[in-house]
Order: structure tokens, then sequence, then C-alpha cells
């Protein structure tokens, strides 16, 4: 088990189309040495903690720019629990103003980004902090 | 004449656009050597348009201050449209919430934590009234930014008007709906791409005939830049779509010319300034040769591109948000050069939020200051004739012109939309500017560089968590209030010339009134034309 790349599922849950953010995301985790699995886009909290079971992934991140983040990150966690992937870390990113983040932490969500954040410290944490199963 | 000096920079440093185009240290004459006056410049209001729509530009006619405006329920929107109208906005523009623009019902699993956040919610007839409360449709223009379910919000503002008593001939303004740039950049759909363009060719039908003051389709670079391409891909992309929107109306039947008046155009203007005039100046005179010699238009208001501008969303940051004024000001003045006939300037706090009503009255008036203290408007297309300037606006139009013949070498739009063309085109422009970022060849001020430790102290607007549950409950109650023989026989209707191709706005404006909902009638979009899934290109 140790051998095989770490799994990330980048998700874009919610009904807005933003997805620069995301797919600049997938792909840098991708250069850096994950493998990477991107969703798409209208993506909900159903399908993504499915696709987190079939994929057999380690860390989810979760793209989100309609405000709709407090609805939708907690529901995606609750999912994936009552699924049994309670090792898979859940790290997000998107208009996400920071009391709101502080928040979604206490509520299991281990990392968020917000604008300005730079590729490289994406791959820095995942690396740090994402391990396989 | 001789050559102005050209030294080779030193090899560390590249000079280059934010688009990544490396830019001359000096021109001058031999630059624009090939260049007819006549031909390719022209006087403003003089076919090819380089210098502008109209002869005396802004002298005749000042840009239409549009500001954006749409969150919560249809009645705080409405607050603030009249507090825009208040002080002296000269336009409404409209944002929907997500559900609206991607046809569910505040009512439904899908809007779940959506409703109010993006935009206004309206689900029905009911939420438009009171969105337009207090405002006659014949005094002022609207515009309304959605695509996938615009030809239900267009049929819901048709019934408005004549429930006003307002003849739909008086009825003026723009409805987004370009569906080719969703499948490219913005991403709001229901059906494929074929389907979704028979849509927009009813609706150009439609109005032609009986709503001549509207613009049904504001063919859109806007998004495809904010997707993050560069600005010859936004110019190529969005005519591009313009010319598979003028095609498929002329495979209709419909002579160019009754038509193509009333085409619209929306473009970004981001922060690198002569090349976004340029821009401006580029699309004027592509759209004027593509529609003389590629589609034979013989009125030359055929040939016009009339568009409206919005500085780039993408380019504000969220730290030092103060900074995003100084940007927002730049950026307008390049629309304003670039001879725009409408703008939007965005607020200081868009990275953070939906605009309060302090941020976006100071966007505002930075339009205000740019038209009443800078002096900028006295004369038209004051930069035309500058070597950089015309050599830019050539270099854009070739370039984009080269992206054209790609797509038609593809077999037109939708045929490159499938192949995922645009899409990868623009997802490699993102990422590559991106590593710019991450390298520092490209500095955004206080995100890579000139950063300080600070605390946002903006007031930001708050959508209160009950808007939802008051939305929902009001869809509820509408619907519960109907006459249901009426709503059924409205949504067969729909079907019925949903399957056979009939004109669908006709059946859409009688289904609205009997109270049928953006929900019901996207339903039946799924059901008919089939649902478009994002092929997930990385």
């Amino acid at each position: 088990m140790a051998d095989r790349p770490i799994r990330i599922l980048i998700a874009k849950p919610g009904l807005d189309g933003h997805d620069r953010g995301a797919k600049i995301i997938a792909r840098a985790l991708r250069d850096g040495g994950f493998e990477v699995i991107y969703t798409g886009l209208h993506q909900t909290p159903e399908m993504i903690a499915e696709a987190a079971v079939q994929e057999d992934v380690d860390a989810v991140g979760l793209s989100i720019l309609s405000g709709a983040h407090m609805t939708l990150f907690p529901a995606i966690i609750d999912l994936m629990e009552s699924k049994g992937l309670t090792g898979v870390k859940v790290f997000g990113g998107g208009i996400i103003p920071e009391e709101d983040a502080e928040s979604l932490k206490s509520k299991g969500v281990s990392e968020i980004f917000t604008p300005g954040a730079s590729t490289q410290d994406i791959v820095d944490w995942a690396r740090e902090h994402i391990s396989g199963n | 004449m001789t050559a102005p000096a050209r030294k080779a920079p030193p090899p560390e440093r590249r000079f280059t656009t934010i688009s990544d185009m490396e830019i001359e240290a000096v021109y001058g004459p031999a630059d624009i050597a090939d260049s007819e006056y006549d031909e390719d410049i022209g006087n403003p209001g003089e076919y090819p348009f380089t210098r502008g729509a109209y002869p005396t530009m802004y002298r005749g006619k000042l840009w239409t201050m549009r500001q954006f405006a749409g969150f919560g329920t249809p009645e705080d929107t409405n607050k603030r449209f009249h507090y825009l109208l208040g002080q002296g906005q000269t336009g409404l523009s409209t944002a929907f919430d997500m559900p609206t623009l991607m046809g569910y019902d505040a009512d439904h699993e899908r809007s779940l934590g959506e409703v109010g956040r993006e935009g206004v919610s309206v689900s029905s007839l009911a939420d438009m009234e009171i969105l337009f409360d207090g405002i006659r449709l014949d005094q002022v223009t609207t515009s309304m930014t959605v695509n996938c379910s615009a030809s239900i919000l267009l049929a819901m503002y048709f019934a408005l008007a004549e429930k006003q008593g307002v003849s739909l001939e008086k009825v003026g303004g723009t409805i987004q709906n370009d569906m080719l740039k969703e499948f490219t950049a913005q991403k709001e759909w229901i059906s494929p791409p074929r389907p979704s363009v028979r849509v927009i060719v009813d609706m150009i039908e439609y109005c032609a005939e009986h709503a001549p003051r509207w613009h049904p389709v504001s063919i859109s670079g806007y998004h495809i830049r904010e997707a993050g391409s560069t600005a010859v891909q936004e110019l190529a992309f969005t005519l591009g779509d313009g010319i598979c929107y003028v095609q498929a109306a002329i495979e209709r039947g419909l002579d160019v010319d009754s038509f193509a008046p009333r085409l619209s155009f929306f473009f970004n203007v981001h922060n690198d300034f002569l090349e976004e005039i340029a821009k401006f100046r580029a699309a004027r005179r592509m759209w004027a040769k593509i529609m003389r010699e590629r589609f034979g238009a013989k009125n030359p208001r055929s040939w016009l591109l009339r568009t409206h501008a919005q500085t780039a969303g993408c380019s504000l940051t969220a730290q030092q948000p103060l900074n995003n004024v100084a940007r927002v000001a730049i950026q307008a003045l390049a629309a304003v050069l670039g001879g725009t006939n409408s703008l939007h300037t965005n607020s200081m706090d868009e990275t953070l939020a939906l605009p309060s009503e302090p941020a976006v009255l100071a966007a505002l008036r930075t339009q205000q200051i740019i038209a009443e203290e800078t002096g900028v408007i006295n004369t038209a297309d004051p930069l035309g004739g500058s070597y950089a300037i015309e050599a830019l606006t050539d270099r854009l139009e070739r370039e984009a012109f080269e992206y054209i013949d790609k797509i038609d070498e593809l077999g037109g739009m939708i045929a490159a939309i499938d192949e995922g063309f645009p899409q990868r085109e623009i997802a490699e422009a993102s990422y590559h500017f991106q590593q710019q970022l991450d390298s520092g060849e490209k500095i955004m001020v206080g995100v890579n560089d000139y950063v300080t430790e600070e605390e946002i102290s903006l007031e930001l607007l708050r959508i209160p968590q009950d808007v939802e549950r008051r939305q929902v409950e009001r869809v509820r109650a509408h619907k519960a209030a109907r006459t249901a023989s009426a709503v059924e026989e409205g949504l067969r209707a729909v079907r019925d010339a949903a399957a056979v191709d009939r004109n669908l706005m006709p059946p859409m404006i009688d289904a609205v009134k009997a109270g049928c909902t953006v929900g019901e009638i996207s339903d039946i979009f799924r059901d008919v034309f089939g649902v478009y899934r994002d092929p997930a290109l990385v």
C-alpha cells in the first residue's frame, strides 16, 4: 500500500461554474506527484461522497465560489462519515470569509485556502498533511 | 524616416502584456506601414469602426452606466435598483442566483444553500413582478444576465410588460443568452450545445418580429477572460461564438439584416491598459469585416459591434482591497478609451462578498469621475494613430483571426466545443498565468509582492440565513395557489413546441402567465433536449 501514489479527489459541489481554481489546483497537485481525480462541475454532496469511496482517495479538495459553503461542506463531511471515510482529509477553497473558515474547521475541514494562495502553498500543505491509506 | 532604435532587453526580463504577448520597446511608422487609414482604421462611426461606433462618440451619448445588482429576495434587489436609479445610474442590470441561472426553483433540493446568495431568486412571474415593482418597463432599459434559463426569464419580462400595459415595441434591454460561452467558460447549462443554440435562434427570431428594441443575445467574452483566457482568445472565441449564432439564424431562414443590428457584445476589461484599448478597437474592426464580408450584411448597423464592458473580477484581490479601487479606475478608463458603449465597474469588495452599498457607490462614482472630470470624452478615439495602439490592434486582430480559422477547420464553434478545443486553450492560458504568478514573473500587488500584514476592515454585505426559507415558502405557496389545469396546459404547449421545432417564445409567455415556474419549464428542456454533463477536462 505504501508504494501507491497518494490519491486526491478535487470536487466542485454546488451549482456555480467557477472551475478555474479547481482545475489549476488539480493540475498543480498532479504536477506535484499526486494522483488527482477531478469530478467536474455541479456535483451533489452524495455524488462527491460516492466518488470518494469509488476512487479510494486519501483526501478530498472542495472548491466552491457560490456562497453555499456553509451548507454544502458539512453535508459532504457527514455523508463521508456515514460511508466510513473517517481517515480521508477534507480541504477546501473559494470565496470563504475568515469567520466561516473557522467554523468549517471546527466541523472537520482540515484547511481552507482563500484567494491569493499560491499553488505551491497548497502542494506543500498536501505533502505535509495527506498520507496514504 | 529612420526607425527608432530597438535595444535588446536584458535577457532576464521579458516585457509582456498580462496575456504574455511580447511588446516592443518602441513602436514607429514601420510597425503600421501596412495600414491604410480609410480602409483599415476609418473615422469614428464609419466602416470598419476601429475608432468607435459613432461619429462623435461620447459627445453624442455617454456610455450607459449599468451596475450589475442582485441578491436575496426580489424585495431586496428591488430596493437596490431604486437606490441605484436614485444615484444617477442610467440602466438596470440583474444578477440572478445560481438556482435561477441553472433552471431550478428555490424549493428544489439542488437549490439548498444557494437561494439568494449569488444573485436574486426568481422562480415565477410573481417574483419578477416584485423585482420590478415601481419601475415602468418603458422607462428603463434592463440587462438580464442569464443564459440556459434565459428564454424563461425573458418570457416573464415580456409578460410583465404586458401586465403593466407596456407594448413590447417599447421594451428595451439585453438578455445575455450566450450559451456557447457557457460551455467554454461560465459553465451554466441545462442541455447540450445544439438544442441550446436552437432556443437562442427562437429568441432572436421572436425579438426581431415583436420586440425590436430588445437585444436577444449579448455575445460575451467577459467570462472567457475570467476563466483565464488571453486577450486574443477572448476576442477569438467571442467573435467565433457570434459567427455561430449568425450562421444558425441564417440557416433558420432569417435575413441577416433583420436581426444583426440587435446583436450586442460584452467584453472584459482587464489590467493591461494598452492591450485592452487595442482589444476593443480590434473587436469592432473584426466584427465589421465578418458581417460585411463573410455574411454579406448590407445594413451598416449590422456591421457595428456595440458592447458592454465590465472591469475584470479576476484582477481584484482579497488582499488590501482598497487597491481594487485603483485597478477598477484604470480598467474603466481603458474601456472608455477603447470606446465601450456601456460599462459596469466592479466594487472593491467583490473578492470577499457581493458588493455592499458604499462599495457599489464608489464604483459608480468612478465612472462619473471619468465622464465628468477627466476630459477623455471630449474627443473620439483619442489614442487612434498611436503607433503602439495601432500596431497592437493589428496584432490582436491577426492572432484572433488565426484562432477563428482554426475553429472553422474544426467545423465551427459547436464542433470545436465538442472536441474541447476552446476549453483546453483557456485552461492552458490560465495555468500558465498562475505559474507566472507563482514564479514571480508576473506581479499582483499585495498578493505576491508588496505584501502587508492586515486585518480586512470592510463592512461586507451579508445575506441573512432566512432568505432561503422565505423564498422556499413563497414558491410553495405560489405553486399551491395556481389553477392546475392552466399550469398543465401551459407546460404541455411548451413541450409540444420544443419537440417539433416550433418557436418556443409564444407558448413560454403563456406558460409563465399561467404561473409555470423556471424549474418546471427547465424540466421540459431536460426531458426533450437532454442534459449536458461537464466533460471535466483538466
